[in-house]
């Protein structure tokens, strides 16, 4: 087995301040260093050969599912890069600021060259803090790269005010109560707090409690929040209907970005998780952006480490269970118009009796 | 031959290793079959001269970054680079270099020539052609999607170019005119010429070789590898061809009609082991040399249980996979280079 070198895919609108952190990874003294894909050199202040531009070149695998899109450019620039031996420890993806972040994250699961030598570490999305709310109302696409986020650099705090600055972090809890947020003014932030964190790894998502609002802070006239926290059994539910905002925008709709959280004590049976996973990845992939889960599977010494971007995924073990986790399986999925009743039942079904 | 002798690798008794520390991208020997020349993963070009392996290879810094793809030019002896830094680089086995082009911040990342005085390279969608004129303007042709590979018939006159959801075919000579298209859906990556320049047959990104057939228009699909296919070469006179991708060098005939509804001979391997990565026909032979993901390498015949080990697979090494085979024209020699770095020299003039 080869070491896989971890790789950061950037999202983010325009204008967010993914130029300005590209700028810092390349120039600040950070002990690690990067091959940057961009989209454009323009404004890229670095002149490096560990700089390359992609083409962002979409193509469906599989004789056209539209699910298993892929970066092909990314492909072939990753198969380039890796023949540098050595030459650099982490690679980072800069993603246009209209791209659906999916083709990017999926390329890394598609490809048996690129999935042997790299392993996708997390996806960080750049997200002003002044302009989110209206992109999020206008474009779909600033909501998929929220809802894809394992981590989100929330910039530009400085141009709004604590109130509209908590009003954005709550909307971006609620399209993904299990991201990480960084509040940042000029993307300052320290870069080993961002890159290679081995998020997808899940130790650190998982072990976040997911961040669902307390149902007194929102000020909600109009929304239903179906929220199923039972704390000692562990369910989390969220399903935010988002209406929560105060302007009452009539197109601004995020009642379809669910989040579900699931957890059990109890052994899983494999064969019985497999066929679950795989039947809702392949019943319900095109809706489900995300899902990613820490297992135990009966008789398994180790941690079993699931995750899946549409309709592609991948599993491996990974290391054992640390002492505190008492072996407890979760798993969280992130789509539109998720069954949380049906979701539940079906990972209940997979404990073993 | 003993049975003990028949069992080592040839690499141990009467072969050379050196290890260069960087990706073996391309290998080629010289036409005089005096020198092999590989570009590595760091840039450089090394160079081995056959009547003197004891000075082991040579080495030339060529390019700034990683080199990414390696031809023997129509210039007789002289070898073309391509790299990351956006050069195609003239190598010549002395380590004089002259730079044939530069197209920026973009990268070589394929290149071919034929000796009828033309050079092809590629970066991303766009193909350049050049003829033997200096100083002239390539011809640049543009495809809809990026290329994955590049190959000029055996008559030196046409150009293939592979790319997604078709490969399209060039006429060298013409300065304008369109290419004729060969469509069939998904990401077509290396291409090959069958040696009568009747097939052109390329590997997909979807675990499966694609072919056509130039006379009648007939094309046909090549299925059932566990892996990209990566790896194809036609034995000298066509009747096969070897491929990898799968746990056995996989060999369609060719004969009598092409593939279609012929099973595939095979030879080496373990079945469920590590796949093929890199296959070469002998040039004056019906034998194939063959390396695999491990690091192994062998010599056989489609269809033969005979194999001969050249190299055993490495134990606990990491991306040991064989990633370029060179034959000399006189078929004596054999070079493996894999990704790590090793490279091996058999001659198999001492084979007893």
């Amino acid at each position: 087995m080869s070491t896989q070198i971890p790789v950061t895919v950037l999202t983010g609108y325009l204008g967010a301040g993914k130029t300005t952190l590209l700028n810092r990874v390349l120039s600040e003294d950070h002990g690690k260093k990067f091959a940057v894909i961009v989209n454009e050199f323009g404004e890229i202040g670095i002149d490096s050969d560990l700089v390359v531009g992609a083409d962002e070149e979409v193509f469906e695998m599989n004789n056209g599912c539209i699910c298993c899109t892929v970066r092909g450019d990314l492909i072939r620039i990753i198969g380039g890069l890796l023949k540098r031996k050595g030459k650099f420890d982490a690679i980072l993806v800069e993603t246009t600021g209209l791209a659906d972040p999916a083709p990017v994250a999926q390329t890394f699961f598609a490809d048996e060259d690129v999935k042997r030598r790299t392993k996708l570490d997390s996806v960080l999305t750049v997200v002003d803090a002044k302009h989110v709310l209206q992109r999020l109302a206008d474009s779909p696409e600033a909501k998929d790269q929220i809802a894809f986020a394992d981590i989100i650099l929330l910039n530009k705090t400085d141009a709004v005010s604590a109130e509209e600055l908590k009003k954005v972090e709550d909307k971006i809890r609620a399209l993904n109560p299990f991201t990480r947020i960084h509040k940042t003014e000029r993307c300052n932030i320290a870069i080993d707090k961002i890159l290679d964190q081995g998020s997808f790894d899940l130790q650190r998502i998982l072990d976040i409690k997911p961040h669902f609002l307390p149902k007194e802070e929102k000020h909600d006239h109009h929304g239903h929040d179906h929220k199923h926290d039972h704390h000692h059994h562990d369910h989390d539910h969220k399903h935010d209907h988002g209406h929560d905002d105060h302007d009452h925008d009539a197109h601004y709709h995020d009642e379809d970005m669910d989040s579900i959280s699931l957890s059990t004590d109890k052994p899983l049976n494999p064969a019985k998780f497999n066929d679950w996973i795989n039947d809702v990845l392949a019943q319900k992939g095109q809706t489900i952006l995300r899902s990613k889960g820490i297992l135990n599977l009966a008789d398994a010494e180790n941690r079993y480490v699931f995750q899946a971007v549409h309709m592609m995924s991948e599993g491996a073990f990974a290391g054992p269970w640390p002492a505190k986790d008492s072996k407890k399986s979760r798993m969280v999925f992130i789509g539109r118009d998720l069954d949380f009743d049906a979701l539940k039942a079906g990972f209940k079904a997979c404990e073993i009796a | 031959m003993s049975n003990k002798a028949s069992n080592a690798p040839l690499i141990e008794s009467m072969g050379l290793s050196w290890f260069a520390d960087a990706y073996t991208i391309g290998a080629y020997a010289t036409p005089d079959s005096r020198y092999f020349v590989c570009n590595f993963g760091d840039g450089t070009v090394r160079v081995l001269d056959l009547t003197n392996t004891s000075d082991g290879l040579k080495t030339f810094e060529v390019h700034k970054g990683g080199a990414l793809c390696l031809s023997p030019d129509f210039e007789k002896g002289a070898m073309l680079s391509g790299g990351d830094d956006g050069k195609l680089v003239q190598v010549k086995v002395d380590g004089t270099t002259e730079i044939v082009a530069d197209i920026g911040r973009k990268w070589v990342e394929h290149v071919t020539a034929a000796d009828t005085g033309y050079r092809a390279y590629a970066s991303g969608k766009d193909v350049f052609v050049q003829g033997k004129k200096k100083n002239e303007e390539p011809r640049k042709l543009t495809h809809s999607s990026s290329v994955g590979g590049l190959a000029i018939n055996p008559k030196g006159r046409r150009l293939a170019v592979s790319h997604y959801d078709a490969v399209s075919l060039w006429w060298l000579a013409t300065k304008d005119g369109t290419a004729q298209e060969l469509p069939w859906k998904g990401s077509h990556l290396q291409v090959g010429w069958s040696p009568d320049g009747d097939y052109v047959v390329t590997a997909m990104q979807e675990n499966s070789l694609h072919g056509w057939r130039l006379s009648d228009g007939q094309h046909f699909r090549m299925e059932g590898y566990a892996a990209k296919v990566r790896a194809l070469s036609f034995v000298r006179k066509g009747q096969f061809l070897a491929t990898g991708g799968a746990d056995t060098v996989i060999c369609w005939p060719f004969t009598g009609g092409g593939p279609m509804g012929k099973a595939p001979q095979e030879f080496g391997g373990i079945m469920n082991g590590p796949p093929v990565t890199c296959v070469l026909a002998h040039p004056k032979m019906d034998i194939i040399a063959a390396g695999f993901e491990d690091g192994k390498v062998i010599v056989g015949q489609p269809g033969s249980p005979r194999v001969m080990p050249i190299a055993e697979p490495f134990k606990d090494k990491e991306n040991s996979a064989v990633s370029a085979l060179a034959w000399t024209p006189d078929g004596h020699r054999l070079l493996a280079g894999t990704e790590n770095g090793d490279i091996h020299l058999v001659d198999f003039r001492l084979v007893p």
